[in-house]
């Protein structure tokens, strides 16, 4: 499925804004350092939007989350939910939301898939009756039914994320939090799960997901929009096909070598080159890649014979070429100036000061790199 | 397919969604309570091994004592004393043990994060551990009880069989009270919580005179009987237990005792409450609901 508006289903009238977060900042204190995870968030989303948060591991991606599902105060600034307050409504909020996260291992293995969902029914309010009709209409939607009356700690990865899934919608909330749902999923698997929240929001109106993700593909995929965040910071926002047009006037390339002394770094720094990265890493499952793969942006395709001259130069035999449309890895790398899956230290070259596609007017543009990296700090704080 | 599986919400909107009752809200803390009840009381059936580690192995510690009584020829009701201090060393453990520390597990297993941004009241979670851990715990005492009581011979003599069993729920009361109030200690202090807890268990045995009437401890038994729910409990239920005896308690009378225990329950539930909460707002402030121990 691409993205596009043509799955949201019509949306009930007078909704407030699903978020609205304004000025959102996030420090943590380890001793006497401050690191700061989040750095003047603003954020709007709207009732039934599929709405991704992009960006990779230490972007402040989580931390907005735990902000947004209560669990965390921002140091600075105001979110709400469909109208109640992160900070003073948080009852209201707990009433209408779920999340889940990927890698989630909530419950306790002694239970039986469907007795740990009923208990989670019962932390969300439902009848007792009511919580097992549930309970067995979501372990057939996810395909648990045959580990219904399976402890829960003999599960494969997979299936425990299903039931994740499950768990998060149990009490049908208005508004998802996912946090990386697939993460460590293979292919099969991860594909099961985007289908089921597709399911789920399409079948009624107002129905709103906020997921976080560093897989481009699957962002590309589900959202309506897209913010791109990097450092605490979004440095764009739009959807997929706007954030494509940002580097649609330039040349995209695959480009497959037998090896590549030096990285991308290589490339990156000939003339005519916007950005040079690797390819992001082979599918979880697929073949073990024997070759360098690189995502050539030039400034047109002129420019490509000045590659081919270099690579032959230093040895490098091209395997395959290959003229791509841009993807979202192609956006992050022209607004960060490294890959997504590339360490901060060596960015393929400088980054770019940008003006956001369809941000909201006042937001801060991209920063360079000055600040502290704002790590998934949550999991590292002392205590 | 979806139409069937995720069928539109019962509410029009999300406000209306959150616009809870105050029934409604009671009735879901009723059943979180009972929700986390559930995962203990099955686990009952599901781990047969508790019936070594939770009857069979304090059933050898309640014996040792019954020996060296024996061995110094005490006078029996001292047998009697180290059973039913045998028998209530089980909710002793299961509040320090299984309550309090619970916090600190689920928050490892990333439950904590999911109970706190659940629509209920976290007491109710809290209670369920409770309920869930009484039932355990209740089997453990019942044990431990029933087989030293047969197996040693000993003869109890109650007459006030009411104020027993009203001084018995009281007991209960107060330490899961005293247990809510740590666990949400623990949610703030986690490890550190946990190692103190660790260091003061002989302590708190030592004091709270579960082999030997606490009173014998002079001033600072009276502290024990004033502060610690098991110290005061149980020798009231010493005293109603053995109310013919010749040995002197030299403690409150069991009424003074109860009223003793109906004061600690209500300070240990309302201090729960207020810390839990407080530290609720501090720990989201702080990111302690979010992060792990390690």
């Amino acid at each position: 499925m691409t993205s596009g508006t043509s799955r949201v289903p019509a949306q009930p009238a007078d909704l407030p804004a699903a978020i609205e977060a304004r000025g959102i900042r996030r420090e943590y204190r380890t001793g006497s350092t401050v690191v700061t995870a989040l750095d003047g968030v603003d954020l709007d989303v709207p009732p039934g939007e599929f709405f991704g948060l992009l960006g990779p591991n230490g972007a402040g991606k989580t931390t907005l989350i735990k902000i947004l599902t209560t669990l965390l105060l921002p140091t600075a600034g105001a979110a709400r939910v469909f109208g109640f307050d992160i900070e003073h409504q948080t009852r209201q909020i707990r009433r209408i939301m779920n999340m889940v996260a990927g890698g989630e291992q909530s419950g306790y293995g002694i239970l039986e898939v469907r007795e740990q969902l009923w208990m989670f029914s019962q932390f969300y309010g439902l009848a007792g009756r009511e919580g097992w009709r549930r309970v067995d209409e979501l372990v057939e939607a996810v395909g648990l039914a045959e580990q219904r009356h399976q402890r829960v700690s003999s599960l494969s990865t997979g299936q425990r994320q299903r039931m994740n899934v499950a768990r998060g919608l149990l009490n049908d909330p208005w508004i998802l939090f996912l946090d990386e749902p697939t993460l460590g999923l293979d292919v099969s698997s991860a594909r099961g799960i985007r289908d089921l929240i597709l399911d789920w929001q399409a079948a009624a109106g107002g129905r709103t997901v906020l997921l976080t993700t560093h897989y481009m593909a699957e962002a590309d995929e589900l959202c309506d929009r897209i913010a791109i965040v990097d450092r605490g910071r979004i440095l764009a926002i739009g959807t997929p096909s706007e954030l494509k047009r940002r580097v649609q006037g330039e040349s995209v390339f695959r480009l497959e070598l037998d090896r590549l002394d030096g990285g991308p770094a290589t490339l990156a720094a000939l003339p005519g080159v916007v950005s040079a990265v690797a390819a992001a890493a082979a599918a979880p499952g697929g073949p073990v890649r024997q070759t360098a793969v690189v995502n050539l942006v030039l400034h047109d395709d002129a420019a490509l014979s000045g590659v081919v001259e270099a690579l032959g130069g230093i040895g490098s035999r091209i395997v395959a070429l290959q003229k791509s449309e841009p993807t979202l890895e192609d956006v992050f790398v022209e607004l960060v100036g490294r890959g997504l899956e590339e360490e901060e230290a060596a960015p393929a070259r400088p980054a770019r000061t940008t003006t956001a596609i369809g941000s909201e007017p006042g937001s801060p543009p991209a920063r360079p790199d000055t600040s502290h990296e704002a790590g998934d700090l949550e999991e590292d704080e002392p205590h | 397919m979806s139409s069937r599986l995720f069928p539109p919400p019962a509410c029009s909107s999300p406000a209306e969604a959150a616009a809870w009752t105050r029934r409604r809200a009671w009735a879901g803390n009723l059943r979180a309570l009972v929700g986390r009840a559930y995962p203990r009381v099955r686990g009952l059936n599901r781990e047969p091994s508790w019936i070594l580690f939770e009857i069979l192995l304090p059933f050898l510690t309640t014996s040792a004592f019954v020996f060296v009584y024996r061995a110094l020829q005490a006078p029996p009701e001292f047998v009697g004393f180290a059973v039913l201090g045998g028998a209530m060393t089980a909710f002793w453990l299961n509040v320090v043990w299984m309550m309090a520390a619970q916090l600190y597990w689920e928050k490892d297993q990333g439950n904590l994060e999911l109970y706190f941004s659940a629509p209920m009241d976290m007491m109710s979670v809290l209670l369920g551990m409770a309920v869930g851990g009484l039932v355990m715990s209740s089997f453990r005492a019942a044990a431990v009880l029933v087989v030293a009581t047969l197996v040693y011979g000993v003869a109890y003599s109650v007459e006030q069989w009411l104020l027993l069993v009203a001084v018995f729920v009281l007991t209960l009361a107060a330490l899961y009270g005293l247990g809510m109030v740590l666990a949400s200690l623990f949610l703030m202090w986690g490890r550190e919580a946990w190692h103190l807890t660790q260091l003061l268990t002989e302590p708190v045995y030592f004091v709270s005179g579960l082999n030997f009437p606490v009173g014998r401890l002079g001033l600072i038994g009276a502290l024990a009987v004033a502060t610690i729910p098991l110290a005061v409990g149980l020798d009231a239920m010493r005293q109603l237990t053995f109310s013919g005896t010749d040995i002197a308690f030299d403690t409150p009378p069991p009424e003074i005792e109860a009223l003793i225990l109906v004061g600690m329950t209500v300070v240990f539930t309302l201090l729960a409450r207020w810390s839990l909460r407080a530290l609720e707002t501090r720990a989201r402030r702080e990111g302690r609901l979010t992060v792990r121990w390690r």
